[in-house]
């Protein structure tokens, strides 16, 4: 049975300019110790589909659909149950460390709160065990420096500090929602290094939430690509980037600048992202697709399994997409 | 009454923030303002304010000096308000018209309240748009004056000077305004900051185009929004600040009148059992401050739209 | 932290040297000296009294002795009116009392209000939400001077449960309504302050990490959200404490408490400039050592201000 069930995942916002469907009917599952990458542009839905799962969305945002874990939905789950998963079983890394750690408070006392909380210990235990996992972070000098604010690190050193908070439970599953955006390239690639070291040393289920496909290409083993708050495509990494099926996917891979294919030009795909505002209709890449029918307008393309592992969800033939 | 100055910061950031799109902020502003009805409430109550200050004296039975010598002497048990004898708010102690002073209060409050705040807000944005744009030690210098200046006590300087200068409705509208400018030259300074700091602008002084001239042209009409939405809000707390004065009799002066000078005296004849002395002068009061209360927060909110 | 606080006070001491000499200057210019009145004195009486006030001698001599006269003995000099009275004795009669109720009245505004607000923004858009906000936008426009005439009409007039005016120490029942008429409209300030920037902080990303983290709603609020929502009110405490003791004005008016407010009025009536220029600088004085105090909170919230 998979650690984690989502099926027909909605989620949607009531703003006075009436409402935004984030996400619509998302379905996936997360097994044991799997790395699952859940890739799009801003706006696609992937990091309110992740925060409904801890029911950490906006006041006015609301979910439908069902997301099982340990045999209880978290999309049901009182404010109880979910705070007996939230950290403990469920960690969750942010995209921006800058403004996702407290500025008001030390780390000492962010992260000795969570283990104080979860696992009961006192202050002075709390803190020592947050020394060790920032160590295991490789934060030098972390038994002085626990003691300092976040404001007093560098934005790479701030991500690491976010990372060790998460992991001090050691939690059955990690959610990073663009671990990387907010950091620059050189530093981008040590956290993804060591997420990928820790996430084998702890063995969790690990969702990489991201908008780069090569981040997740060196780091997941299956991957979802969504768009509109829809899935468009599902495949483990190799086919993925092999043959893709959809004229999305197509899309994103062409976008990535190849040294070796000596191109002139960035190839980008036409358009903007779509406008959530409103029940969707049709395929929400119609407007920018180059393979679009009739029918892309009117009715929304199923998510199709097919080879298995994989699942599409297009009109046109697997064939004439992934000439 | 308070200008929440975290607010007024917030929305300094979103007007610098869309200045390319700058027509669609003002059109989006607008929509967003008539669909707020406690903005348009409070427009209703300003047009009321404003047509009650401006034609109510076309209604008045009696002018705002005459002396109605049926009622003088028996204010309490024959000069409540009526329409019999044309005092429609009833009288003052002295038997004069409550009606027609009240219109002219309104008018004299408005006007300070109109006023005083355009005294603060020219004076806070030169001031603010000044330091900003030279910045560097210039710009040092004039924050801590404001600094310095925010901890002088200035109602009691002001009524320091109101008795040893004499009273005078200049000083009071001088006076008014003057207190209330440093805030705003802050918020002016902080957004000419991040103007200044747009690729425009610096190009713009790298061809050497004068420093007046990238103020007036590019700086300060980047400043609309969040000088209107200021200016709207302080008036009330101008009126106040008037009011205040002339509640304690330093105010203008007899046979002038303010909104602040009538409470004053409706509340000194309370005891008397002239309940409508109070009554009508603070409910324009009320009105009044309600009015540009709601229209300036509806204006902010307009302008930067954010859920709270 | 010691740093931070000596560079305030590096701050705070020249700003009160200045308030000093530019309200000595300012008395100094007024058009006619203390002593011109309506009935002429004559010319060597006139000098006398200059000659017993100081006044004959240089300008920058009078300052000097002004403010050494304050800062070595605290001594504001003699009144200008009473002739066995110094401004030191009158400033002394009030002081207490508007300390008092001044201090209730702003403990009272800050305490309710902060409460008013955050519950406000917790339980946004709801009952209480709007309850609140309506409160609070209410409130603004009864001022001072409104309330105060407004609280006597109900609790004197018509229900007779409290008196009308006076000051006892040891009768809280008399400062209630000094209390509630001056604390009414700051309250209601402090209360939209909290209430919009708690919305704010509960919208921000590190709030959303402390529930991540399983934390109880209630230790996310005050743990999480409570300090940092704090810092706009910190920095409207500084004005909300000058504009209440401004306000101890009306109160000491139309309540007869008899506090500073009262000499600061007295003396304008009188033309007594030098009791108004001592309550002129006393009280700025206690609004650069607020505000230094305040600031001290607000470094002490805020570790990124700490240096």
């Amino acid at each position: 049975m998979a650690l984690l069930d989502v099926e027909n995942l909605t989620v949607r916002f009531d703003t006075p300019e009436g409402e935004i469907h984030a996400v619509n009917g998302v379905s996936f599952t997360l097994d044991k110790g799997e790395t699952l990458g859940i890739v799009g542009e801003s706006g696609s839905g992937k990091s309110q589909l992740n925060f409904a799962l801890l029911g950490l969305l906006a006041r006015n945002g609301r979910t439908g659909g069902r997301a099982m874990f340990d045999g209880l939905n978290l999309l049901d789950a009182s404010a109880r149950q979910l705070n007996a998963i939230r950290a403990k079983r469920i960690a969750m890394v942010f995209q921006d460390p800058m403004t996702s750690l407290n500025p008001y408070m030390r780390i000492s006392e962010q992260m000795a709160e969570v283990l104080m909380l979860h696992k009961g210990l006192s202050k002075r235990k709390a803190v020592e065990e947050s020394i060790h996992m920032l160590d295991a972070v490789r934060i030098p000098d972390a038994k002085n420096r626990v003691r300092l604010y976040p404001h007093e690190f560098s934005g790479g050193m701030r991500q690491r500090v976010m990372i060790a908070m998460s992991l001090l439970c050691h939690p059955e599953i990690l959610i990073a929602d663009e671990p990387t955006t907010a950091l620059d390239v050189t530093v981008q690639a040590q956290i993804m290094e060591l997420l990928a070291d820790l996430q084998r040393d702890f063995n969790m289920a690990t969702i990489l939430i991201t908008h780069d496909l090569g981040v997740v290409a060196g780091f997941c083993e299956r991957a979802i690509v969504m768009y509109g708050g829809r899935v468009m495509e599902e495949a483990p990494i190799d086919p993925l980037f092999e043959k893709p099926t959809h004229p999305y996917t197509r899309g994103l891979l062409d976008a990535i600048p190849r040294v070796d294919q000596g191109q002139d030009a960035l190839r980008a795909i036409p358009g903007n992202p779509p406008n959530m505002a409103g029940a969707p209709k049709g395929c929400p890449f119609a407007p920018r697709c180059g393979f679009v029918t009739e029918r892309c307008w009117a009715e929304t393309p199923p998510l199709v399994a097919f080879d298995g592992a994989r699942a599409r969800a297009c009109y046109r033939p697997i064939e004439e997409v992934a000439a | 009454m308070v200008i929440d100055s975290q607010k007024m910061h917030s929305l300094a950031q979103a007007t610098a923030a869309e200045e390319v799109a700058g027509r669609s902020l003002w059109a989006d502003a607008r929509r967003r303002f008539v669909r707020n009805k406690a903005a348009m409430f409070g427009l209703v109550l300003l047009v009321i304010v404003v047509m009650f200050a401006g034609f109510g004296n076309f209604f008045a039975q009696w002018s705002n000096q005459e002396i109605d010598f049926s009622v003088m002497g028996m204010v309490a048990q024959e000069g409540g308000p009526s329409l019999a004898n044309g005092h429609y708010f009833g009288t003052d102690d002295l038997g004069r018209d409550l009606f027609a002073r009240t219109v002219q209060g309104t008018q004299i409050s408005l006007a300070v309240g109109v006023i005083g705040s355009a005294i603060a807000v020219i004076v806070g944005t030169l001031y603010g748009a000044t330091a900003g744009y030279f910045g560097g030690r210039l710009d040092n210098l004039m924050m801590r004056a404001v600094d310095i200046l925010l901890a002088i006590p200035y109602m009691f300087v002001l009524i320091l000077l109101l008795v040893m200068y004499g009273r005078s409705i200049t000083m009071l509208f001088v006076g008014v305004g003057l207190i209330s400018w440093l805030e705003m030259s802050r918020i002016v300074r902080g957004q000419t900051l991040t103007l200044k700091g747009r690729e425009y602008i610096e190009a713009a002084r790298a061809i050497g185009v004068p420093a007046p001239v990238i103020i007036r042209r590019h700086i300060l009409p980047n400043l609309i929004g969040v000088v209107t939405v200021f200016a709207t809000l302080l008036v009330p707390n101008m009126i106040l600040t008037e009011s205040f004065i002339s509640f304690l009799g330093l105010g203008v002066q007899e046979p002038l009148t303010s909104l602040g000078a009538l409470i004053s005296e409706g509340a000194r004849t309370i005891a008397y059992g002239t309940l409508w002395q109070l009554a009508f002068p603070l409910l324009f009061f009320i009105i009044t401050l309600f009015g540009f209360f709601f229209v300036g927060d509806g204006l902010r909110d307009a302008l930067d739209p954010k859920d709270r | 932290m010691l740093v931070f606080i000596l560079k305030r006070l590096a701050i705070a001491i020249p700003t009160l040297l200045l308030l000093i000499v530019f309200s000595f200057l300012l008395m100094h210019a007024a058009p006619g000296g203390p002593f011109t009145q309506e009935r002429q004195m004559p010319p060597e009486v006139l000098a006398n009294l200059n000659a017993k006030y100081g006044l004959d001698q240089p300008l920058w001599q009078q300052i000097w002795s002004y403010i050494w006269g304050i800062v070595a003995h605290f001594d504001f000099g003699p009144s200008f009116v009473y002739k066995d009275r110094s401004v030191n004795d009158i400033i002394a009669q009030g002081f207490p009392v508007t300390l008092t109720y001044g201090g209730v009245s702003f403990l009272v505004a800050v305490l309710a209000g902060v409460t008013l607000g955050a519950v406000a923004a917790v339980k946004h858009n709801t009952i209480i939400d709007y309850f609140a906000v309506g409160i609070s936008i209410g409130a603004q426009v009864l001022p001072n001077f409104v309330m105060a005439p407004i609280l006597v009409i109900v609790f004197t007039l018509i229900l007779g449960w409290l008196p009308g005016g006076g000051w006892r120490f040891n009768d809280p029942s008399y400062w209630i309504m000094p209390v509630i008429a001056l604390s009414t409209s700051y309250m209601a300030s402090i209360a939209r302050i909290m209430r919009s920037s708690m919305l704010e902080v509960l919208n921000s990303n590190h709030i959303r990490t402390a529930r991540a983290k399983g934390l109880p709603g209630y230790r996310v609020i005050i743990r999480h959200a409570l300090k940092p929502a704090l810092l706009p009110v910190v920095s409207y405490l500084g004005p909300a404490f000058v504009a209440m003791i401004t306000g101890s004005v009306i109160v000491d008016i139309y309540f007869s408490t008899g506090g500073i407010g009262k000499a600061f009025v007295d003396s304008a009536l009188n033309r007594d400039y030098a009791v108004m220029m001592g309550v002129t600088i006393l009280v700025g004085a206690l609004t650069i050592f607020f505000n230094l105090f305040v600031d001290i909170i607000y470094g002490w919230i805020d570790p990124k201000i700490r240096y």
